[in-house]
């Protein structure tokens, strides 16, 4: 089979295309033939952007009501299917939306998933065969964006249909958390703790040390899961992936599910007490310490710089 | 109010897998637990059911060779009974099959007011299944819960973003994910214990579900091969003396950081 109509599902953040969105465009086009956008919500804003980096259509499903975007998008691109376009893979972001709307299509589909499975220490190359569409997710940062200066893209509707009994969880009002400083996975320095901390209040010494160096906080899913800190600022497989110039993981032993998420970063320093932690098979400088006796010294010399 | 709990038995993380020398695979007879990130979804059907008034917590559960380990520790929480769906037919199952195969357990049990489920498991990380498993059984559903209550016969959720959280509205009969660290899961008390090991199991085959195991091939994939990721090389590595800080400050120094 050959692979030569490529949907991606693109998102947007107040009006701009998201940078995840532009690498998967990017990477669809070198694969030849059509490339399609297709967007929850109103794509006007964004056609522009979308045709630079390859999209030739752009389907949009208009302004979804505050819908959860699962149900709602997977219903709206199984009418276009149904309607004729039939492509052949579909290409998703690994973040909240993708894995939603790809999950609600596989079923509607009955097509598998290609997710990045097993931690991605293990490369597992997966040949289709067959009739598409076939369904893949990509982490954030897998490929590089790319202009290819093209016009704007052709924004064709793809309303949601009725929903019936899938329909009705419904956004009732949204919070941001207010965040200062540099966005994790877009800061220079990255600062991550995990267990080896002991306790949650500990983790301020974290935050101290991100801002000290300009940098954004990050943490292990460990103590993201006994609520030390929210689920945004997780590090790894199912958070977020960072590549910063310089990675500091104190108190993180390294579980392959952190790893994914930091081992591009260019340097890594690694503060761990335990000798073997498998975090300083990564580390460019790894000390073999206690974070709480090695953390407030070197708090102190960086801030005694001034 | 019922709630059904997916649950995952998975080896013991803590321990290291070990290889059978004769046939250099994973040892696979090794006792299973129940996944610390599904422990959260059972706390809270505790509490949802509590809170209502009344009603019953169950499971459902897929695994190999009839492992109920996990169950138990799940039953001693305080559920009522499990479906526990084993067949050697849906080893190396792709996410889509699990979904329909817990879904199909689902409805075994009668269906429930609500349907509860981990954001992923903590040895596979597909992170679609609960998602799959709405689109299965016909409901709507909302994923990456940080709080779940019932209020007038619908569901309030606080569900996580990338920006911070949504608050979302959603009728019942539905399917929510939960992230972990939203509710302190209990310890099994002695008598939970005792009273886990006389509570129902029923252990059924994808046959008897009425499920066929696609797998793989049939779903028109081929592994093709198996590697492992480049590894990045290690640095140097030093035992913090007391002035392990000033060799952090040199490093950043070096990289023009400071």
């Amino acid at each position: 089979m050959t692979i030569s109509n490529i949907w991606v599902f693109a998102q947007a953040n107040d009006g701009a295309v998201t940078t995840g969105t532009l690498e998967l465009l990017t990477k669809a086009r070198s694969l030849g033939g059509t490339v399609s956008a297709v967007i929850g919500g109103d794509a006007s804003a964004v056609a522009g952007t979308l045709g630079e980096f390859g999209a030739s259509r752009v389907y949009a499903t208009g302004d979804l009501g505050g819908a959860l975007p699962g149900a709602a998008i997977a219903s709206a691109l199984v009418a276009v299917i149904e309607g004729g376009d039939r492509p052949d893979l579909i290409m998703f972001p690994q973040n909240y939306e993708g894995r939603d709307v790809m999950a609600r299509l596989s079923v509607k589909l009955d097509r598998t998933v290609i997710t990045p499975v097993f931690g991605g220490n293990t490369l597992v190359a997966t040949t289709f065969s067959g009739e598409g569409p076939f369904l893949a997710a990509f982490r954030p940062k897998s490929f590089a964006a790319e202009s290819a200066g093209g016009g704007a893209a052709e924004v064709m509707a793809a309303p949601v249909p009725d929903l019936g009994s899938t329909g009705g969880a419904t956004v009732t009002a949204v919070h941001v958390e207010e965040s200062t400083g540099p966005k994790l996975d877009e800061a220079e320095v990255v600062v991550s703790g995990g267990r080896g901390l002991g306790e949650a209040d500990k983790f301020a010494m974290v935050d101290d040390l991100a801002k000290v160096l300009k940098g954004a906080a990050g943490a292990s899913r460990a103590i993201v899961d006994a609520g030390w800190v929210p689920y945004s600022m997780q590090v790894g497989q199912t958070g977020k992936v960072v590549k910063p110039n310089v990675y500091i993981a104190a108190g993180i032993s390294g579980a392959t599910q952190h790893m994914v998420g930091m081992k591009g970063s260019k340097h890594i320093i690694a503060i761990n007490k335990d000798a073997e932690a498998p975090i300083f098979g990564v580390a460019d400088l790894g000390i073999v310490g206690d974070v709480h006796k090695v953390l407030p010294k070197l708090l102190e010399a960086l801030q005694g710089r001034g | 109010m019922k709630v059904i709990v997916c649950v995952k038995q998975i080896p013991d993380p803590a321990l290291p897998g070990e290889l059978d020398s004769a046939t250099n695979t994973l040892k696979r007879d090794g006792k299973l637990i129940l996944d610390e990130s599904d422990s959260y979804g059972v706390e809270m059907a505790l509490q949802l059911v509590d809170a209502a008034g009344g009603g019953e917590v169950a499971l459902v559960s897929m695994a190999p060779n009839g492992e109920v380990s996990g169950l138990r520790t799940a039953l001693a929480m305080g559920a009522a009974q499990g479906v526990l769906v084993s067949d050697p037919g849906l080893a190396g199952s792709d996410a889509l099959t699990t979904a329909k195969v817990l879904a199909a357990a689902v409805q075994r049990l009668g269906g429930a007011d609500l349907v509860l489920a981990g954001t992923e498991s903590s040895d596979g990380y597909t992170g679609t299944v609960p998602e799959q498993m709405a689109e299965v059984l016909g409901l709507p559903s909302v994923t990456f819960a940080k709080s779940v209550a019932v209020e007038g016969g619908s569901l309030k959720v606080n569900r996580q973003t990338e920006a911070g959280y949504d608050e979302v509205t959603c009728p019942l009969p539905a399917v929510v994910s939960v992230t972990a660290g939203v509710v302190e899961p209990r310890y099994p008390s002695f008598k939970g214990i005792m009273a886990a090991k006389s509570k129902p199991v029923d252990t059924v085959t994808a046959a008897d579900l009425g499920v066929t195991a696609t797998g793989w091939d049939a779903a028109g994939q081929q592994i093709t091969s198996v590697t492992q990721a480049p590894t990045r090389e290690a640095g140097e590595v030093i035992e913090d003396d007391g002035e392990a800080h000033v060799k952090i400050v040199e490093f950043l120094e070096g990289l023009k950081v400071i």
